[in-house]
């Protein structure tokens, strides 16, 4: 091995380890923090990678006995599977609409869909916040399972439109040539062969909604209606006192399913933002 | 003549059902109700909250034009904000983009353990905001950082005057945009990593054949093939920084004294804080035009696009 070719390896290396530590340091973080005892936790003169002391559930003990933490997961699971069933609702049918029937005037439809997922949290939080209280939903949480979708339908709307592009027509000219209608083409014939873009979609849509925060930050205040997200990074801190042990637990247990989904569906993340890009 | 018949016939559902543009509309109608009903509608609430005295305390309405607009800007914060804003975006933006790229080329190479440095690579665009903003919190606590523990020990700064993060104006405007950063680079690479891949190897040989040399083959082959997925990717990133308020929120507040304080974290103070909707619907529509902007260049993109 030449210099040059040790020095790249080299370069290599250091980038490699450089993003590394960068990218996972807060997961390793969360794992020593969650685990520790008080007393090792707050010694500014121990090594903080380490356990100093025996490792320790209190944390966990506490956020499972004294925190209404495992309400907070019922919540976020109610919020997102109501979100997702709206949203596979509305958008599969949508999806399917624009992608063949109307040529121009869809596509440029869809476009315009897909565009109002630009339109932030940050801009319709103060007049949502009269809607979602016209509906009688203020402080509950089928006030983020009645808007979540408006995020969740323009993105999935145009991920599916453009998996059902991907299909070949002649799959749905053969099955009105037998003599299904338009729709029972739809019904029997596609969505039968779009179960890889609907899956996708509903992942998509399901960590979308529990990833949100302004909303939910917004619309809900009282501690037994908030999704898990909101409910660690605020009702954990009481006034200036932050549980250090059991936040970093908290943000662990509910990070890792995130972190499995993510890694076991990347490809097909991939292939849903490039994917619904390709023509 | 056969058409007139065929229109007087008695019309029933299922014949509706049969006819495409029907149908079409049908299967359209009820994703198009929710955007109108629950974006477009609330969008033109939030123009009326902006042209009127429309404060929580009070419930009145009353038109005032465009004060609301001319109020904000007269303030030191929001012209501070402002520029905190852009600031935030293209700095975490820009750190993202090369991050990103790095990543980017690290993975498209083979090595040894490859499937979980991607696994952990792409966690920080896995995990929910408000879990790793926290995290990140304590990460730079004032008197615990583990950040300031290593760089004392590694006799980089004084234990006596560690950086406080969170607590100096210009290192708290750099953590949230290291933050931003953190969350979005994985994101960027995958779309740079997806982008390069996706060009058609067919192309590339062609390039080889024709002669084309490695420059002319990166500049004038593959970025203009990729370049159209790139720019969605990254008006995406910027828009999505610009609107946002999460960071901002859950690290810094907007502190110290306003130092972090974005449009859309500045909206929620004063329109939801403090109920003043008025304002805080025209502090956020300041973002509008950025908006427009970007929506502009990304139809462009959209429609250019071959990848």
């Amino acid at each position: 091995m030449n210099l040059r070719k040790l020095g790249s390896e080299g370069g290599f290396g250091a980038a490699l380890v450089g993003v590394l530590v960068f990218a996972a340091f807060p997961f390793y973080w969360m794992v020593i923090t969650a685990f520790k005892r008080d007393g090792d936790l707050y010694n500014v003169d121990s090594n903080p990678f380490w356990f100093n002391q025996p490792p320790t559930l209190e944390h966990v003990n506490l956020l499972f006995t004294q925190t209404a933490f495992v309400q907070w997961i019922v919540n976020s699971l109610i919020i997102g599977l109501s979100v997702v069933l709206i949203t596979l609702l509305t958008a599969v049918p949508a999806g399917y609409s624009l992608a063949r029937m109307g040529g121009s005037k869809a596509e440029n439809l869809g476009i315009g869909i897909f565009l109002t997922y630009l339109v932030p949290p940050t801009l319709l939080f103060l007049p949502l916040s009269r809607v979602v209280s016209l509906f009688g939903l203020q402080d509950s949480l089928w006030s983020l399972v009645l808007i979540y979708p408006t995020f969740t339908i323009p993105f999935c709307t145009w991920l599916l439109m453009g998996f059902f592009k991907s299909i070949p027509r002649a799959i749905e000219e053969a099955a009105v040539v037998d003599g299904c209608s338009p729709l029972g083409a739809f019904v029997k014939v596609i969505l039968p062969v779009s179960v890889p873009g609907i899956l996708t979609a509903i992942i998509f849509t399901f960590t979308l909604t529990m990833q949100e925060f302004i909303y939910a930050l917004t619309f809900i205040s009282s501690e037994k209606h908030v999704p898990v997200t909101l409910g660690v990074a605020t009702d954990l801190v009481r006034g200036d006192i932050f549980y250090w042990g059991s936040l970093m637990a908290a943000a662990l247990i509910a990070s890792v399913p995130f972190a499995i989904l993510y890694n076991l569906f990347l490809d097909r993340f991939i292939m849903g933002i490039t994917g619904g890009a390709v023509k | 003549m056969e058409y007139a018949i065929a229109q007087q016939r008695p019309r029933r559902v299922r014949f509706s059902l049969d006819e495409t543009d029907f149908l079409g509309v049908l299967l359209v109608a009820p994703a198009i109700l929710f955007i109108v009903v629950l974006i477009a509608v609330p969008f033109f609430l939030a123009l009326y909250y902006s042209v009127s005295a429309y404060n929580m305390g009070t419930l009145s309405f009353s038109f005032v034009g465009l004060q609301n607009f001319f109020a904000v800007t007269e303030s030191g914060i929001f012209r501070k904000t402002l520029l905190n804003t852009f600031i935030f975006t293209f700095a975490s933006n820009l750190l993202a983009l090369v991050l990103g790229k790095i990543t980017a080329l690290i993975l498209l190479r083979e090595f040894p353990g490859r499937t979980l440095v991607r696994c952990l690579l792409i966690l920080p665009w896995a995990v929910p905001v408000a879990l790793a903003a926290i995290t990140w919190r304590w990460m730079l606590d004032s008197e615990y950082s583990v950040l300031n523990w290593v760089l004392v020990h590694a006799h980089l700064v004084p234990a006596s005057v560690w950086p406080n993060w969170l607590g100096e104006e210009d290192l708290a405007m750099i953590s949230i945009i290291v933050i931003q950063a953190w969350r979005l680079f994985p994101f960027s690479a995958i779309i740079f990593l997806a982008g390069l891949t996706s060009v058609p190897k067919a192309v590339i040989d062609a390039s080889y054949v024709d002669g084309a040399g490695y420059w002319r083959r990166t500049f004038q082959i593959v970025l203009p093939m990729i370049l159209p997925i790139m720019m969605v990717a990254m008006l995406f990133g910027l828009v999505f920084t610009f609107t946002d308020m999460s960071v901002v929120y859950l690290v810094t507040k907007g502190g110290p004294t306003n130092s972090t304080q974005v449009l859309g974290s500045l909206a929620f103070q004063v329109g939801i804080l403090s109920g003043d909707v008025g304002r805080g619907a025209a502090i956020s529509l300041y973002m509008f035009p950025f908006l427009l902007v970007a929506s502009f260049f990304l139809l462009r993109f959209l429609r250019r696009r071959e990848i």
